[in-house]
């Protein structure tokens, strides 16, 4: 038999239909896969073979019964951002010690009820804040991808995943599961997409319900999925979506068959190139990239056109503030009176100091200082309330954009997967690895990443598109079109599976 | 000039005396009535009272990991009525913020209230103090959350949270600081209860701590410009606002006068002795870090939809009183009582429909509310319903019975229920109107009292004891207007 974890997830369902093999066979061929790799990834912090094997023979009886739901059968990892019933959930943060929700995030029941089939829970940077995945309370999550030297060796070097999705990113790049959960707060879904070789749609906000996902930025925070090609990134995204009544920022439209687009190109698709994208020292692997990106569209019959953001440069500035500020009041809850850790002091005052010090990470602490601090009174205005306004100003820009293109394309990282500690001392070159993806969040539009090519070292690189609000579809067809020119990125070599 | 100048000073009964001259007190209150509503602000949580301690939470109101606010249609309306109540601007579009703190009873460490944009702008309540009408700006009214409760009796070492109340949507009234006395403040809180409660938008319970008011108290000499504010927070019944007040400014006074400066400052009401102490100064004062909340959009409704509760709006406390006085011809003091409480005018209403207005109101206010005070009873737990009452009142009106015979048919009704007018038919209470019937009566008692026929004749005074014997002797039934009469006659008095 062939090795199941290397299918995609519509290969998968295809077998499941044919019954080439059943769901316990494929969920069992991924839990022996991360039994064997996880140990040198670190994508799970949390495998949940019973769970999986348990939904795998339900759906094996649907199956049977041919009752199968659209995503029957098929094993997803989910994000320890997304609360899991009876599963231990922590957002990667020792402050929620061994919580355990009474009840299921929104994204993850639909998925549930869909078929799929949880293998387990993702490692994330703590709190989605990070970039690298570096600051998780479960230790890193090491890339499958490693360098290539220009003598062809290749280096044993631990490359990042990307952030904060990292654990979603390694699993799906290294065939853990079909498909994965992810949040994008400020490109935590397409930042580890792009570093992986994988593909991740960040929605348009409210396209996905909040509701049931640990909070980083209540105006910011998308879920959507990382997958292994364009259409399994459409197969998840039409799972995950709903209107929800119990997010009120959830928004009530029909959700579109995206795979029904995937085929349809782009022929006289007008694609933007926003000329504050070509930032100075943008580097020549990676202009190379956009370039070949655009000759890619254009030779499908897409029209290209420069356009202007102009208010681009503020937009990680202006990011900076608003998501410390919410992070730093929706953080407030973990106080260790109702749950999660709680280290007692002498007083209240000494147990909420003693309890939030040892329950946060460095960076986490970083950031509810910056929160705090840009919504003091006598700051506000100065920086809050700025921030908003630009805002409304980067909104403008995509508004003015939309009556000249329907697609915006730009690389989605200034340069390709870096090594551990490479960036983690200096948390604003770190912060400079949003500098792309930050805008679409800015603007609660829907951005993708797509590979598009390797670096010098061999490494992925992603090209990312923007699209308008709600038009998800756009997206997914102009992606196929990427993907079908530069062809897939698989890992070239399994090495994480060599024990 | 200026007839405004002068009605604008301090009227001198407001006035406190000190040992520099007289003093005025200004007074603003913020009063934070709970919505009267089935599920809480923004989840859909119980806000039954008194249940066992965390039986009504939701996983929203503890906070839970990834959990979201869902605005309750409900007290949204609740706060547009009352909004309309009061006369007031209600705004199409509002918005949440989030005031951050921390504290045990607190979940999200965030209170969502609303701070730039509230849900009601400016408006006024009437007040009468003293025979004077005044009218109180309203500030503004605002939604928020309630905070949970802190137990620190139940443990030695650790203090017990119940969030029951977590979550639970208030009202937060805000006045103008136009209120000059203890009284008016008084006056104030009372009629804004009076109005929430006509409006059913809140039950305005003190005791049950549904209704509280922090009290903004400052004294200058009359004519200088505003002192230094003190606020008293919590009071939770109006006698402690009116003994809050009271204190506060006699100690602002004190220290002024004695070359001190006040500080602004939180305090604290102990009710126990009678006293308002600092709780924290302006420097401990929280930077609660006001944002607007980013798990809710802003609430925005057309004004057809204010239109539209507005049709239905019960007709209001003012608006009664007036049209009691005009139709029922009732004294402004009566129309007051009556319509203090809604049970209670409806329950006017009711005896008055189509009988003498005034007969019923004594008979409401004096009969039946004396009765109701001295058992203490509510309106609504009444024995004798208002269609009883209306009988009494028709037995009074048609002379079939006398005043005195009404108020023992009235307790015959009270303790054993039962229609009036057979009561009185089968208990022969009828009133005898019959003047041969009474002219017997007196006749026997002149006759069987020669010496008292002679004293009366000298004291005219007298007939009085005659009245009493022949109302005895008639079981209390006979017309005393024709007892009077034929014993005058007949004693040639």
């Amino acid at each position: 038999m062939t090795d199941l974890t290397k299918l995609t997830m519509a290969e998968a369902r295809d077998g499941l239909r044919k019954k080439s093999f059943t769901a316990l066979e494929l969920t069992d061929a991924f839990l022996a896969a991360i039994e064997k790799g996880n140990a040198s990834l670190n994508a799970y912090v949390l495998p949940t073979p019973d769970h999986a094997r348990a939904q795998a023979k339900e759906s094996d009886k649907r199956i049977a019964e041919n009752k199968a739901r659209p995503l029957e059968g098929l094993p997803v990892g989910n994000k320890d951002l997304f609360c899991t019933q009876g599963i231990r959930t922590t957002a990667c943060s020792k402050i929620l010690d061994d919580f355990k929700p009474t009840y299921e995030s929104t994204v993850g029941q639909n998925l549930w009820n869909a078929g799929a089939v949880m293998l387990g829970k993702l490692n994330n940077d703590e709190f989605a804040m990070g970039s690298s995945n570096e600051t998780s309370a479960f230790g890193n999550v090491v890339s499958p991808w490693r360098r290539t030297g220009k003598d062809g060796k290749t280096s044993t070097d631990k490359l990042v995943p990307g952030g904060s999705s990292g654990g979603s990113s390694a699993a799906v790049a290294a065939n853990l599961c079909l498909a994965a959960t992810a949040t994008d707060t400020g490109g935590s879904i397409r930042q580890p997409a792009a570093l992986t070789g994988t593909v991740g749609m960040k929605p348009t906000y409210g396209r996905c319900s909040r509701w049931g996902i640990v909070a980083f930025a209540s105006s910011l925070d998308q879920a959507g999925p990382i997958a292994k090609t364009v259409r399994d990134s459409a197969i998840m995204l039409k799972a995950m979506a709903s209107h929800d009544p119990k997010d009120t920022t959830s928004v009530d439209a029909p959700i579109p068959d995206y795979e029904a687009v995937l085929g349809r190109g782009v022929k006289g698709l007008r694609v933007g190139i926003p000329k504050e994208y070509r930032v100075d020292g943008m580097s020549a692997e990676i202009q190379k990239l956009w370039d070949d990106g655009i000759a890619w569209l254009k030779s499908a019959g897409a029209t290209i056109h420069e356009i202007s953001l102009p208010h681009t440069k503020y937009a990680l500035p202006a990011y900076y503030i608003v998501a410390p500020a919410e992070c730093s009041s929706n953080l407030a809850r973990y106080d260790g009176m109702r749950y999660g850790l709680r280290v007692n002091g002498d007083n209240l005052i000494d147990t909420y100091e003693k309890t939030r010090a040892a329950g946060f990470g460095k960076e986490v602490r970083r950031r509810i200082l910056i929160g705090t601090y840009v919504l003091s009174a006598g700051y506000y205005d100065a920086y809050y309330l700025k921030a908003q306004k630009v805002r409304t100003l980067i909104k403008k820009d995509f508004d003015d954009a939309w009556n000249k293109v329907d697609v915006v394309l730009t690389p989605t990282t200034p340069s390709p997967a870096f090594a551990f500690g490479e960036k983690s001392g200096d948390p604003l070159a770190m912060y400079l690895e949003d500098i792309f993806t930050v805008t679409v969040n800015m603007a609660g539009l829907p951005g993708m990443s797509v590979p598009g090519g390797l670096s010098a070292q061999g490494t992925p690189l992603g090209l990312q598109l923007i699209g308008k609000p709600f038009d998800e579809e756009t997206l997914f067809r102009t992606a196929q079109v990427i993907e079908d020119s530069a062809g897939r990125f698989p890992v070239p070599d399994a090495w994480w599976m060599k024990g | 000039m200026s007839s405004q100048k002068v009605a604008e000073k301090p009227k001198s009964k407001n006035l406190i005396a000190g040992a520099t001259g007289d003093w005025e007190v200004i007074i603003g209150m913020e009063v934070h009535a709970q919505v009267a509503s089935k599920s809480k602000l923004f989840s859909g949580a119980s806000t039954g009272f008194g249940a066992e301690p965390n039986s009504h939470v939701s996983l929203v109101d503890a906070a839970m990991p990834g959990m979201l606010p869902v605005i309750n249609r409900e007290c949204v309306a609740q706060a547009i009525r009352t909004g309309l109540g009061l006369k007031a601007q209600v705004n199409l579009k509002s918005v949440f913020d989030r005031k951050n703190y921390f504290y045990p009873d607190l979940p999200q460490g965030y209170q969502i209230s609303q701070y730039k944009q509230p849900i009601v702008g400016e408006g006024e309540v009437e007040i009468d103090v003293d025979g004077e009408t005044l009218k109180v700006g309203i500030e503004r009214l605002h939604l928020e959350q309630d905070a949970g409760k802190s137990l620190h009796d139940q443990h030695p070492d650790y203090s017990y949270v119940d969030l029951n109340r977590s979550g639970v949507a208030l009202m937060e009234i805000v006045s103008k600081p136009d209120l000059r006395s203890s009284k008016q403040a008084q006056a104030y809180v009372t009629k804004l209860r009076t109005i929430l409660r006509y409006l059913g938008t809140s039950d305005g319970d003190m005791e049950k701590g549904n209704l509280r008011a922090d009290v903004n108290v400052s004294v200058r000499k009359p004519g200088a410009k505003l002192g230094t504010r003190c606020e008293i927070k919590n009071v939770n019944s109006i006698r402690f606002i009116g003994q809050a007040i009271e204190y506060e400014a006699r100690r602002q006074i004190d220290i002024i006068e004695d070359g001190g400066t006040i500080d602004q400052e939180t305090r604290l009401f102990d009710s126990a002795k009678g006293e308002t102490r600092s709780m924290r100064s302006k420097e401990e004062a929280h930077d609660y870090r006001y944002f607007p909340d980013p798990d809710l959009l802003p609430l925005e409704y057309t004004q057809s939809y204010v239109d539209e509760l507005k049709a239905v709006l019960p007709e209001l406390p003012d608006e009664k009183r007036a049209r009691f006085m005009k139709s029922f011809r009732l004294s402004g003091y009566d129309a007051d009582v009556l319509v203090a409480e809604r049970s209670s005018a409806d329950y006017f209403e009711t005896v008055a429909k189509g009988r003498d207005g005034k007969l019923a109101a004594n008979w409401v206010i004096n009969e039946l509310f004396g009765r109701l005070n001295k058992e203490g009873k509510a309106i609504e737990e009444s024995p004798v319903s208002a269609a009883q009452l209306g009988g009494i009142v028709d037995l009074i009106g048609s002379n079939a019975i006398s005043g005195k015979i009404a108020k023992d048919l009235f307790e015959i009704v009270w303790t054993e229920g039962g229609d009036p007018a057979d009561i009185v038919e089968k208990r022969g209470m009828k009133q005898v109107t019959d003047t041969g019937a009474i002219e017997k009566a007196v006749d026997a008692i002149i006759t069987a009292n020669p010496e008292k026929v002679e004293q009366a004749k000298a004291k005219p005074s007298m007939l009085g004891w005659f009245v009493g014997q022949v109302m005895k002797s008639t079981g209390g039934k006979a017309n005393p207007a024709a007892v009077n009469e034929i014993l005058k006659a007949k004693l040639g008095l």
